[in-house]
């Protein structure tokens, strides 16, 4: 481990001694980086891990002489969760800053009000936030692409593991925000093709105090499994309510915004035992030393910890991914709008922190289900599911 | 290892005898009607404690001020993170952090009073509920400063087991809702019956101008509306956190739901804050429970418009008052 941790820091060494002198000898044109996250407001809990990571990159590219010697230049803008804001945000780097690239938005909503805005501008948007709507139908989004799994994928990811486990009925769970409606219209259209009924379809909304009724209702049918679609304090209080009315004979399932372990904190006792499908980005201790995910995501976990000294969320590494394929883009192509759209378009085997992209002209989003790992709260923590 | 799926019961976080709670729960899985009507009946009870709470605290202050104190919900908000602050952070005892929390937030209300109603000496009554509004904005961004987005749970008053009654299952946490909204309604019935100071705000309420002629200071009696309506929203922050969690911006819905169970209770009527709220909290959750769960917030509301078409008043409110008040 020792000998390892030194070999880091020769190699770090050996990069930085390569790139100063060049980077110090001719200061080269920096490449912009346009940026949209919700920092403050409802979606923080995106937006703001998202902020530190891409915060963090930049900083480490430029330390290392930037790409290609041009040092990096991100304009980052927080639309406070806010779908006007956002829009104007996004302008804003198109006509004033004048981006080449977008990064961001982080909510679904945001992100879909601004399609339209990036399509007539052909400045090609990666975004961070899930919804499958964002890249589809993809003739109509053609400058869009997203680095977060799909909800279909989770949900395929989930319905696999209820099926394996012999479980044919269950009742979902949704909160009325554009998350929980996106999950909640995929677990629906996807349920008949796998041979799953719903049997009971119960929403509430984002900052609701109680989830008991809905769950009572559930009570009262013979679901044999609770899928649970939401973000937020929401899901924690879903999960809380849950074990509080001795329900965890009906195993619990949430989504893949389950991802923080202060997540597991702040239910107590109460997570133990409830599924999610997860991004291995979270679960850097259990990903299989031979997955090709393994490396990026330990670097990834050291030097965010490191530099921040909190343990990072799911979401910042959306942040990772969709700053990185842009980097790896200008790398290739430089600040070309178009290029870097067409370049991004056949990427593939971009190893990320959320799975292994393969994009094409007929997927935007380059993931499968497979970017997808079951887990099961145990003690406290993460575990692989059995 | 053998998939805990389906099957049996898996032993849990629930202490030694988990596995016994469980099998005698399996058998009652399918829970019978009755049970869901309790359960609902529970919940929406509990959650309606907290909105007639939060009702009770505006009708305090527009008594006295005929204002409508948009900061309401975020007295609930400091509450609740003040109260986790106390008992996790600084691991108090729960009695002693409960009375600390208190009396912080009631020290709270009375600051607001005095830093930004107090000095605007002649200003409307809408300038002072816009500066309510102002002031919700700073306490919410002053407690995003200092507790983050993140949201805050302690562990409940009296263990987290609950209770079986008709199948239905009630966490202990909402009983001392029950309790304190209890004590609450009794202690408040009290001041304002039995005390002078109680009888001296009825007065202001009644008419400011001939309360001030025979004596009453009103200025104080503002003062003493605005600490007492942080109070009980410190009450209701630190009863409600156990059950629902709490973080920065909770505190807007609460004063709209509370602001709607004032009006349907009658704007100044103080029982009927709390009927109205309580009746609130039972509508929404019966609505969850047997109607849908997707409209359960317009139930409430269109229910509180049809009540206000009816009676434009409120359910308790006075006809004859209400022509009067400026709101």
């Amino acid at each position: 481990m020792k000998i390892k941790g030194r070999a880091i820091w020769i190699v770090l060494t050996l990069i930085i001694s390569l790139a100063l002198p060049f980077s110090c000898t001719k200061e080269k044109e920096p490449y912009k980086v346009g940026a949209v996250f919700s920092v403050t407001g409802r979606a923080s809990f995106l937006g703001e891990p998202e902020k530190k990571t891409v915060d963090m990159i930049a900083e480490a590219i430029n330390k290392v002489g930037g790409i290609n010697g041009h040092p990096l230049e991100l304009v980052l803008y927080d639309d406070e969760s806010d779908e006007t804001k956002c829009v104007l945000a996004v302008k804003r780097l198109i006509k004033k800053d004048k981006v080449p690239v977008i990064i961001g938005p982080s909510l679904s909503g945001n992100t879909l009000a601004v399609v339209k805005v990036v399509n007539d501008a052909k400045v090609p948007l990666v975004s961070c936030a899930a919804s499958n709507k964002i890249v589809t139908p993809v003739v109509d989004r053609k400058w869009v692409f997203k680095v977060p799994q799909s909800d279909t994928h989770a949900v395929e990811k989930i319905y696999d593991y209820l099926l394996k486990n012999g479980i044919k009925k269950i009742a979902i769970m949704s909160v009325s925000t554009g998350f929980g409606a996106s999950g909640r219209e995929e677990l629906l259209r996807l349920a008949p093709e796998v041979g799953i009924e719903i049997v009971a379809d119960e929403r509430y909304g984002p900052k609701d105090t109680d989830i008991t009724a809905q769950l009572t209702r559930i009570r009262g049918t013979d679901a044999q499994a609770i899928v649970n679609w939401s973000v937020g304090p929401t899901q924690v209080l879903a999960v809380k309510n849950w074990h509080d009315l001795g329900m965890t004979n009906i195993p619990f399932y949430q989504s893949h915004g389950f991802g923080s372990r202060k997540n597991i904190e702040l239910a107590g006792g109460a997570a133990e035992g409830v599924f999610c499908p997860l991004g291995r980005v979270n679960i850097p201790d259990l990903v299989p030393a031979d997955n090709p995910q393994k490396k990026v995501i330990e670097l990834y976990n050291k030097a965010y910890q490191e530099k921040y000294h909190e343990p990072l969320s799911s979401f910042g590494g959306h942040g990772w991914d969709a700053l990185n394929l842009v980097i790896d883009a200008l790398r290739a192509v430089g600040p070309d709008s178009a290029k870097i759209r067409d370049y991004i378009e056949n990427r593939t085997n971009f190893i990320g922190q959320h799975g292994v992209f393969n994009f094409s002209p007929t997927d935007h989003n380059g993931l499968t289900k497979e970017a997808f790992e079951m887990v099961v709260v145990k003690d406290g923590d993460w575990a692989l599911a059995p | 290892m053998e998939a805990p799926l389906g099957g049996g019961p898996k032993p849990g976080p629930l202490g030694p005898d988990s596995l016994l709670w469980c099998e005698t729960f399996l058998v009652m899985t399918k829970i019978t009607l009755a049970g869901q009507l309790v359960q609902y009946l529970f919940t929406g009870v509990t959650v309606g404690s907290i909105y007639a709470m939060v009702a009770v605290g505006f009708n305090i202050i527009y008594n006295v001020t005929d204002i409508i104190n948009f900061a309401q919900g975020e007295f609930v908000m400091l509450g609740g993170l003040i109260m986790v602050f106390f008992t996790v952070t600084a691991k108090l005892p729960l009695p002693l952090a409960f009375v600390l929390t208190v009396a912080a937030v009631t020290g709270v209300g009375a600051l607001m009073e005095r830093f930004t109603i107090h000095p605007l000496k002649n200003a409307s009554v809408l300038t002072m509920i816009i500066v309510t509004i102002a002031v919700s904005i700073l306490f919410k961004g002053i407690a995003m400063f200092i507790w983050g987005k993140d949201p805050y749970i302690f562990p409940p008053f009296s263990g987290s087991k609950p209770l079986f009654i008709y199948g239905a299952a009630i966490q202990t946490q909402t009983l001392w809702v029950l309790f304190m909204t209890a004590v609450m309604v009794v202690l408040m019935t009290i001041f304002f019956k039995k005390t002078r100071y109680g009888k001296a705000m009825l007065a202001c309420a009644d008419n400011p101008e001939a309360a001030r002629l025979v004596g009453i200071r009103v200025n104080t009696m503002i003062l003493i509306s605005f600490a007492l309506s942080a109070a009980i929203g410190a009450v209701a922050g630190a009863v409600m956190t156990p059950i629902s969690l709490m973080e920065y911006d909770r505190g807007a819905l609460l004063a709209l739901k509370g602001f709607g169970a004032a009006v349907l209770g009658g704007l100044g009527s103080f029982y009927g804050a709390v009927v109205a709220g309580v009746l609130l909290g039972i509508i929404e959750s019966m609505c969850a429970g047997l109607v849908s769960s997707g409209y359960k917030d317009a139930v409430a509301l269109i229910l509180l418009l049809l009540v206000l078409y009816v009676r434009p008043s409120g359910l308790f409110g006075n006809v004859e008052a209400s022509k009067i008040k400026e709101f």
